[in-house]
């Protein structure tokens, strides 16, 4: 039996019949390419490299980029669309599509010269080249603004120094988008692989993930030229560029959610204990009602942020409410999932483990859930607590 | 070569199917609809062989305006027309075979394709009827096709085995699961679709053949009985099943 969603409150018939469209075609490929094969990658670790190549041939790349570097010119419902069912296959597809859309083409078709994107932007829409985001640092995490890896500018370029961490795709990455301080304010540089004194070891030894590539990019007297960087400065430059990407992971994470909650109904059905299937007793079925519950409240978030995304009405902080509450909402759902799946619960068999696996991280990448409680917090009192 | 390619509108596999007040159609309210997954098979072939041998690819579909989602998704899939033959929501496959005859007439396409049945009524009419219209040759439940030289060589599907069959064009061919992998619709061409125009044509009513006199969820199917090893005659079943009854 196919995939069936969960269309509570008929929110599919707020959608227009392209972006139901682009749902479908990218929930064929993800029944069809993605989940008979990821759970194999995902317990030998590996990233299934032979996706990418699919994956630019159904215009995944660049899906709100205009046609005019490649780009799908979609709307960004479509995009939460197509995001919601990648991650529905696994956070590794969704964290691969999420970096190479809203962390390399948009910061470089936002940011960057006419020549940096006709060099970069076609070739990633067609996953010729692959990108990376590097923010993140060893001591800097949610404090962004206290990054230390430098820029410094030299006769014709510019000279990086100092060291990122958890960078999704860093070693597989062609070019790398790099925030450095620069006289001590932060500015965006386009690193290519290759370039001497850069190098992106592979982070070993993940319990979640294990289908994505993670790296460290190693900054050492790293010389580049002075036409790689990006015209912008300060933290809302890289702020910008999150905000697209935990727009993407609010759609995420309602997949990852409607994978697990599919799982759960049809063992619930199934599974026979004392002479009747488990869906028959009520504390499964409040588990499974608390789940259709929050997964619908969720998608009613996304469909309402897609469309103030389309308007150019959407506030960071709507975007903070929607990743907040829905990866959390996930998660929970993945661990209500496992329980209602026993033992069995934890193979490899059945999704939800890895997906519950998968969204521990989720929930702390892209702002924490705490950060992202701390930024509506902010809002409705006005009170910074990061001051 | 031109080539038309029907398809309709069916309820998905995934969709529990509730009777309506009437007993006699479907409740549609939160029912989701898909593209007759036969008629994947029947649009693949006609872009293939339109990439191959040039010329031009027309869907066509008999509905009401509802419709246009499925040739919108054939559109996104590459066919260079779409056209509603806009009318009622067809229960009697006259009436479709009859208004798409119209349009072939006009059209004058050298292959029809279609999928083998809508997986919704299932009734397994429309190329029969299609090609008896059209007087043209119709080859069923097809599952590999070659076309050189106007001459169309055919494998179908028949009980136990493969058949292949010889005809030449125009012809109307029926697609079986098999003949191809269905590309999914790019999301840039999703994009274009949106602009591309659907001619839509008014439907002529028809004499119903058929009609619809009732309709009902089959009942559960029975339980079945769960032998364990201290069952004695548990080999003699087996045996019964396997020599008499022959179904395993």
């Amino acid at each position: 039996m196919g995939f069936k969603s969960i269309d509570y409150f008929n929110i599919d018939e707020l959608f227009t019949e392209e972006e139901l469209l682009v749902r479908e075609s990218i929930r064929k490929f993800v029944d069809d390419e993605v989940i008979p094969i990821i759970e194999q990658y995902y317990f030998e670790g590996k990233y299934p490299e032979h996706l990418t190549e699919k994956l630019a041939e159904l215009g995944v790349f660049g899906i709100t980029l205009s046609e005019e570097y490649g780009g799908a010119g979609a709307n960004y419902t479509s995009y939460g669309l197509a995001m919601q069912e990648l991650e529905r296959g696994d956070s590794a597809v969704r964290s691969f599509a999420s970096v190479q859309n809203s962390l390399v083409i948009y910061p470089i078709s936002r940011y960057g010269t006419e020549e940096q994107k006709h060099k970069w932007l076609p070739r990633l829409v067609r996953g010729e080249a692959i990108g990376c985001f590097g923010l993140t640092e060893p001591d800097f995490g949610s404090n962004p603004a206290g990054i230390i890896t430098t820029a410094k500018k030299i006769d014709g370029g510019f000279l990086l120094n100092g060291a990122k961490m958890w960078i999704t795709n860093g070693t597989a990455a062609d070019v790398a988008v790099v925030w450095a301080k620069l006289d001590g304010e932060i500015h965006g540089f386009l690193v290519e692989k290759g370039t001497k004194g850069f190098s992106a070891p592979e982070m070993k030894g993940k319990h979640s993930l294990r289908a994505s590539v993670t790296s460290e990019l190693i900054f050492e007297d790293c010389e580049i030229p002075e036409e790689n960087i990006l015209n912008v400065a300060g933290l809302r430059g890289p702020l910008s560029c999150l905000n697209q990407a935990r727009y993407g992971i609010a759609w995420g994470a309602v997949g990852a959610a409607l994978a697990v909650f599919h799982s759960a109904i049809e063992y619930s059905k199934s599974r026979i204990q004392f002479g009747k299937p488990i869906a028959k007793f009520q504390i499964t079925q409040e588990k499974l009602v608390w789940m259709l519950n929050e997964i619908t409240k969720a998608q009613l978030v996304c469909y309402r942020l897609g469309r103030l995304m389309d308007e150019g009405r959407a506030r960071p902080e709507h975007i903070s409410f929607a990743k907040r509450n829905n990866v959390d909402m996930a998660l929970q759902c993945a661990r209500i999932a496992r329980e209602i799946h026993g033992a069995n619960g934890i193979l490899g068999e059945y999704p939800v483990m890895r997906h519950s696996a998968n969204l521990e991280s989720v929930k702390t990448y892209e702002g924490t859930h705490e950060i992202h409680t701390l930024i509506l917090g902010r809002d409705i009192t006005g009170e910074d607590a990061f001051e | 070569m031109n080539i038309l390619v029907c398809v309709s509108r069916v309820p998905d596999t995934a969709t529990r199917i509730i009777v309506g007040s009437d007993g006699k159609s479907i409740d549609k309210n939160g029912v989701k609809y898909i593209v007759n997954p036969y008629d994947e098979f029947a649009l693949e072939e006609g872009l293939r062989l339109r990439e191959k041998n040039g010329g031009s690819v027309t869907a066509i579909t008999v509905g009401t305006d509802a419709a246009t989602d499925v040739l919108r998704t054939a559109l996104a899939m590459g066919v260079d027309k779409a056209i509603l033959v806009k009318g009622d929501e067809p229960t009697d496959s006259y009436y479709v075979a009859y208004n798409i005859a119209k349009i072939a007439k006009e059209i004058n396409p050298d292959l029809i394709i279609l999928g083998r049945q809508s997986i919704d009524f299932d009734s397994f009419q429309l190329p029969s009827m299609l090609a008896e219209m059209l007087g043209m040759p119709s080859v069923s439940v097809v599952s590999a096709l070659k076309i050189e030289n106007g001459q169309v060589s055919a494998e179908r599907d028949v009980e136990g085995g493969k058949e292949t069959v010889a005809c030449s064009l125009p012809c109307i061919i029926s697609a079986q699961k098999g003949l191809n992998e269905p590309r999914y619709p790019k999301l840039p061409d999703i994009m274009k679709a949106k602009s591309k125009p659907i001619d839509t044509r008014e439907a002529e009513k028809t004499e119903p053949k058929t009609s619809i006199i009732g309709m009902e969820i089959p009942s559960k199917a029975r339980a079945g009985k769960v032998l364990e090893a201290s069952d004695a005659n548990i080999d003699e079943i087996v045996r019964l099943l396997k020599e008499e009854a022959k179904v395993i």
